[in-house]
């Protein structure tokens, strides 16, 4: 099937090239901080995660909510749903190499990756996000494959296959949740340590997922005659609105603890996301621009889906511009600010600013770039075998 | 008890060729006198239950004690003991807030024990540095994170040690230590090691280094290199926390101290008299 991926016209060969010129720069990035060390990055003693393992977390969102199409289909039944599913299982596999590279690119040692494996460590959640992680991989693969595969011989995909689309289910939620289970068990970082965030993690993961899946069949409605049909792009909608209003909610609720209880620690990281801390008399607020374009976009985003049910209003460029403002929203609240929030203050009390540098930069938008490159190759081929079908 | 500690020895000798950082230690585990007039080994020495807020202890936990009161004014023997750390450790000199590496350092009154500032602090409060170290928590969060068990807790010890050639670099492990007692490799050491102490090794580039309770040292039957370097004070003390008759223990019992953080349940084995 791989070969559907080799042809096509000039506009497709014309963004792989363009994919692939960050891919180059980033792969260059990536050999310097290989060969010289990673103080290339903008991390040091205080902020030891930065950009990588914020893109890592988001991504594994984007991974998980592929579980809003392929839940509906599979388990309600919901025909609509039949055609984007293994849109929802592509993206899945994309997002996870995403992930995948992220920790390559974030660890000191990359080559001694493998002692995760050869010294297994049950009592750390990392291990456990690595099953998770590598598992969901393979049951996207084989469940993607297999029924495309199927559809493209028309016949009905073998009876085995849905036990690992059932198996796909709790995975979805469950590599989200053990990546929130990074963050919310350690002593000490009290913007983290609440139970709330594997809740509002997948809250988040499940508008993200699904406005990219949006967004891209509506490209792919113009490019490549692919029409997703509207009554399930505005199921999705109603369901990227639900999922957003529930993880603005549960971000109220962190406000609330917060400033209720006004214990300083739960209270710091909002802060600095929000207003800026003040400090010794200095007011640190790198991130008060992005935090409030996150929550402008969110309720922008809602608003305009709002409107065009009441009105019961239909437009593919209104549609493609709220979920394109829904998934910036969510990009920079999980992204950007659950990361770079919860590090700001330091165990002893002193605050340091993340200021990513270049070479860093460099590497993560060739890693996006890789992710849009795949993404590109498995939709073109899931596409192509569906015109072929209806031929 | 002279061919018990020989066989003690032994036993440490044999840990630390298994290629375990954090060997056994010996002679400091309980005063030379207590344990001669009571026959008692080095190893095992049960304390009554509830001491310290703790169960009935098992085997060697060995802690630190911090006399703060024989350091104030002095920020130079401060100094002198992070160098001297600093030295034995090959612990690279980078003056750069960012990348920099430290096992044992000086810091605000506010920033060693966030949760005990106040408004009124005194003027010893406020005015004196004060000494920070890996803790080797009882409980260690880093060692519950790390993925590798590149960072373990040494059973017969209770040392918090890491094997650098096991690490990743994932860096999981300072997300964990609530006390920043963790350092990075974020560039090759070397050159940054102006002398080099070939007896220790030097670290790579992309692994995550600390204070390891002067393990080698032990085993050596030396006190660690910062005890070592203030013992004109006297204001450090190291030894065996689950002995009653150790003079760590002896102070303990005996004067009111306070450790980093206490609440967050993991134990630490420093106790600081300020
Ligand atoms: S102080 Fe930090 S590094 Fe040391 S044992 Fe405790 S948690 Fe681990
Ligand atoms: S950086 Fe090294 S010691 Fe720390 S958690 Fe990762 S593997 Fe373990
Ligand atoms: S105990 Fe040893 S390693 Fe730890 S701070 Fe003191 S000298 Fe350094």
């Amino acid at each position: 099937m791989i070969e559907k991926a080799l042809k096509g016209n000039s506009n497709y060969w014309m963004w792989l090239a363009f994919l692939s010129a960050f891919i180059a720069v980033g792969g260059i990035c990536y050999l310097r901080q290989f060969l010289y060390g990673m103080h290339l990055t903008g991390m040091g003693r205080d902020l030891s995660w930065g950009l990588y393992i914020s893109q890592f977390t988001f991504l594994v969102g984007v991974a998980a909510g592929g579980l809003m199409l392929v839940l509906p289909y599979y388990i309600h039944n919901y025909k609509a749903f039949g055609r984007i599913t293994i849109l929802g299982e592509f993206l899945a596999i994309a997002s996870i190499v995403m992930c995948l590279m992220f920790i390559m690119a974030d660890i000191g040692q990359p080559l001694r990756g493998l002692n995760m494996i050869l010294h297994p460590t049950p009592n750390s959640m990392l291990f456990w996000d690595m099953v998770v992680l590598l598992g969901y991989l393979g049951l996207n693969v084989i469940c993607g494959w297999v029924i495309l595969t199927a559809e493209r011989k028309q016949v009905k995909p073998p009876k085995w296959v849905y036990f690992f689309v059932y198996l796909s289910l709790p995975f979805a939620v469950s590599i989200h949740t053990v990546t929130a289970m990074l963050y919310c068990g350690l002593p000490g970082r009290h913007f983290w340590l609440s139970a709330i965030t594997a809740p509002r993690f997948l809250a988040s993961a499940f508008a993200a997922g699904p406005a990219l899946i949006v967004i891209a069949c509506l490209v792919m409605k113009r490019i490549a005659h692919f029409d997703a049909g509207q009554e399930a792009i505005k199921k999705l909608t109603t369901i990227i609105m639900y999922a957003a209003l529930i993880n603005a909610f549960f971000v109220g609720l962190e406000f609330f603890v917060g400033w209720y209880s006004n214990i300083p620690g739960h209270k710091h990281s909002l802060e600095y996301l929000f207003f800026g801390l003040e400090h010794h008399g200095h007011v640190y607020n790198n991130l008060v621009p992005f935090m409030w374009t996150s929550v402008f976009f969110c309720f922008g985003g809602l608003a305009l889906f709002g409107y065009m049910k009441i009105k019961d209003a239909f437009n593919d460029a209104w549609v493609g511009i709220g979920c394109l403002m829904i998934f910036i929203a969510l990009w920079l609240d999980k992204g950007l600010g659950f990361v770079m929030g919860g590090l700001v203050v330091n165990p002893l009390d002193e605050i340091v600013e993340y200021y990513p540098t270049a070479n860093e930069i460099g590497i993560t938008l060739g890693i996006w770039a890789t992710g849009f490159f795949l993404v590109t190759v498995l939709y073109k081929i899931a596409i192509k075998v569906e015109h072929e079908v209806e031929g | 008890m002279d061919m018990q500690r020989r066989n003690f020895l032994k036993i440490a000798g044999v840990t630390a060729l298994a290629g375990i950082s954090a060997p056994v230690v010996v002679n400091l585990t309980s005063s030379a006198l207590a344990s001669s007039d009571q026959g008692q080994t080095a190893v095992a020495h049960p304390a009554p239950s509830g001491a310290h807020g703790e169960d009935a202890p098992q085997g060697v936990r060995l802690g630190l004690l911090i006399d703060m009161r024989k350091l104030y004014g002095h920020p130079e023997l401060l100094d002198k003991a992070t160098a001297a750390c600093h030295k034995v450790h090959n612990v690279p000199k980078i003056d750069n807030k960012k990348s920099e590496i430290k096992w044992i350092w000086k810091t605000p009154f506010a920033n060693a024990f966030t949760d005990q500032s106040n408004n009124h602090a005194s003027k010893t409060a406020r005015e004196n540095d004060f000494l920070v170290l890996c803790n080797h928590c009882d409980e260690p969060p880093c060692v519950r994170v790390c993925p590798t068990k590149a960072t373990f807790k040494d059973k017969k010890t209770g040392i918090v040690a890491m094997d650098y050639h096991r690490c990743i670099g994932c860096r999981f492990c300072m997300m964990g230590c609530p006390y920043g007692a963790r350092s990075f490799n974020w560039m090759d050491p070397q050159p940054f090691i102006k002398e080099l102490n070939p007896n220790f090794p030097a670290r790579m580039r992309g692994v995550v280094e600390k204070c390891n309770f002067c393990g080698e040292r032990l085993v050596l039957g030396k006190e660690p290199a910062c005890v070592e370097a203030l013992k004109e004070v006297g204001a450090i003390v190291f030894g065996d926390l689950n002995d009653p008759q150790s003079e760590i223990r002896r102070i303990l019992d005996k004067e009111h101290t306070i450790q980093r953080q206490a609440a967050l349940g993991t134990k630490p084995s420093v106790f600081y008299i300020v």
